[in-house]
């Protein structure tokens, strides 16, 4: 309650200042927030917001699944094969530092434009959060889970399935939730290369109409959904920990 | 025999010297025991569970089971580990049915099993619950319905009390020794506590660390259903003292 409380104070403070900073500027070059949510409410009315929207959302959400599973899957692969991870490891921390937007000029030329380089540009965000985070937690699971699976004579493959990746599960879902930050975070950088839809699309259109109001309302709808998502995944995590009865982490 | 424990021993290196967690160890197991390995921290006991159990490979010797040598881990057995090892995504209803989910089960006879030994340890009212919600007791009592649910012809038991207070850890040795009447299992149990081991054990094996042996087996012959404040029991409890004061005889002799 005291931090809705806060938060309110806060937005408002913001608000306040903008209103008064707008004032002192040629609204063509920085308007205020009355203009920025009136021109972001016509969006919605005449439906286009609500197209780009669902469009980011749908590749964001192709290319954030994508990445979660094949992060899970060769996480564990490679966090039961330790020794295969010691040739690979090497690879993936040289492939990780790079930015996805540098990879656009081949991702362009590989898958062309449209809605692939976004969904790529997402996969690559988010991948790498969510395999190193799996192979940890994977090298993690308590032994004594280990010699359950033995004695009670699970098979190799249900050891995994049934043992291993429900007990990295708490570890793995900082990893998702790291990964969707990112994620989200390139979203718009994929959006700006030849896409024709979505919100990351819609901040190269404002400016080449030349309408910062639409601008400032596509970037609040980023920063809102961006928000949203984390609190969603948020609240996904503490479910887990709760369910898994780890209290260490997320009590508020 | 049903258990033949022969000429074992197991090597540890530490710090590149060889350490003789047991050495020599032979020892006979009939059907339906229930026996008791007791000794002081660092004897070997776990070493010795863990080699009959075919948790660990042993360095020399040889253990059988029913005339089979032991390979490894067999489902016909289970161990319950001093911290449980219940998985906490699992309620204790599917905890206690892990080991039967490879049987190709219907799922009512499942749960009917599964029904069974969470009645059996008490625990009907809390089968949808988590272990987290459980209290250590409890816990225990949900690894020992887990262990019994897949019918093994052994179990084997590392200190399973250890960490229970003294009325829960009286509780759970009569309930474990109810169980062991009712159901005749092979009960191989480790514990470091002396009385402990008078009340439930069939036989008790007695064990002295550096290099880990057998110091000596006592025979229980007290009913079922014992009292602990009997002189019969003081007697062998004295006795097992006595074994183990023999240790510092040995000290003293080595340095004079
Ligand atoms: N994996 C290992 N590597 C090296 N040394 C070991 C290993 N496991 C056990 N030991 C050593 O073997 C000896 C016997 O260990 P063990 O765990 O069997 O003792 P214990 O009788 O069960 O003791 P406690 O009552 O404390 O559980 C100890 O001195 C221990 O340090
Ligand atoms: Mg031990």
């Amino acid at each position: 309650m005291k931090k809705t409380l806060s938060g309110a104070v806060g937005l408002i403070a913001l608000l306040t200042i903008w209103q008064l900073a707008a004032l002192k500027y040629n609204s063509v070059l920085f308007p205020g927030p009355y203009e920025v949510i009136k021109s972001w409410l016509d969006l919605f009315k005449d439906g286009s917001m609500t197209e780009h929207i669902k469009t980011s959302m749908l590749r964001f959400a192709i290319g954030y699944i994508v990445a979660a599973i094949s992060g899970i899957v060769l996480g564990m692969f490679f966090g039961w094969f330790k020794k295969l991870w010691n040739f690979f490891n090497p690879v993936i921390q040289v492939m990780r530092p790079i930015s996805p937007i540098a990879w656009i000029p081949f991702i362009v030329l590989w898958f062309g434009i449209g809605d692939i380089p976004a969904v790529v540009i997402i996969f690559l965000a988010s991948f790498y959060p969510v395999l190193l985070s799996t192979i940890a937690a994977v090298g993690r699971v308590d032994k004594i889970y280990l010699k359950v699976a033995q004695n009670f004579a699970l098979t190799r493959f249900e050891t995994l399935t049934k043992i291993v990746l429900p007990a990295s599960f708490p570890q793995i879902s900082t990893g998702l939730h790291q990964a969707i930050g990112t994620g989200w975070v390139f979203l718009v950088a994929g959006e700006m290369i030849g896409s024709q839809s979505g919100l990351g699309f819609l901040i190269i259109d404002s400016r080449n109409n030349l309408r910062p109001d639409w601008l400032l309302a596509a970037i609040l709808t980023i920063g809102i959904i961006g928000l949203l998502l984390d609190e969603l995944i948020k609240w996904i995590e503490k479910q887990i920990y709760i369910k898994w009865g780890a209290t260490e982490k997320h009590e508020g | 025999m049903y258990i033949e424990v022969k000429n074992v021993s197991k090597d540890f290196k530490q710090h590149g010297q060889i350490f003789k967690a047991l050495s020599d160890v032979s020892l006979d197991i009939s059907k339906g025991e229930f026996l008791c390995l007791l000794g002081p921290s660092g004897c070997g006991k776990t070493t010795l569970l863990n080699a009959i159990a075919g948790f660990d490979k042993i360095s020399s010797g040889s253990v059988k089971i029913d005339g089979q040598e032991v390979k490894g881990p067999s489902a016909r057995n289970t161990t319950l580990f001093q911290n449980y090892g219940l998985l906490p995504w699992r309620t204790v209803q599917s905890n206690v049915e892990l080991g039967l989910e490879s049987r190709k089960l219907a799922k009512i006879e499942m749960h009917e099993i599964s029904d069974k030994y969470i009645n059996l340890v008490g625990l009907d009212a809390f089968k949808k619950n988590y272990p987290h919600q459980l209290s250590g007791g409890m816990q225990q009592r949900v690894a020992i319905a887990r262990a019994l649910a897949v019918d093994p012809e052994i179990l084997f038991m590392d200190e399973p009390f250890g960490a229970l207070d003294v009325i829960t850890r009286a509780n759970m040795q009569d309930e474990i020794t109810r169980i062991w009447q009712e159901y005749k299992k092979t009960i191989i149990f480790v514990t470091h506590d002396i009385e402990e081991a008078v009340y439930l054990a069939d036989r008790i094996v007695i064990m002295a660390p550096n290099p880990g042996r057998i110091k000596a087996v006592i025979k229980v012959s007290l009913g079922r259903g014992r009292d602990r404040d009997v002189k019969e029991f003081f007697n062998i409890r004295d006795n097992i003292l006595d074994i183990f004061e023999m240790k510092n005889h040995d000290a003293i002799e080595y340095f004079l």
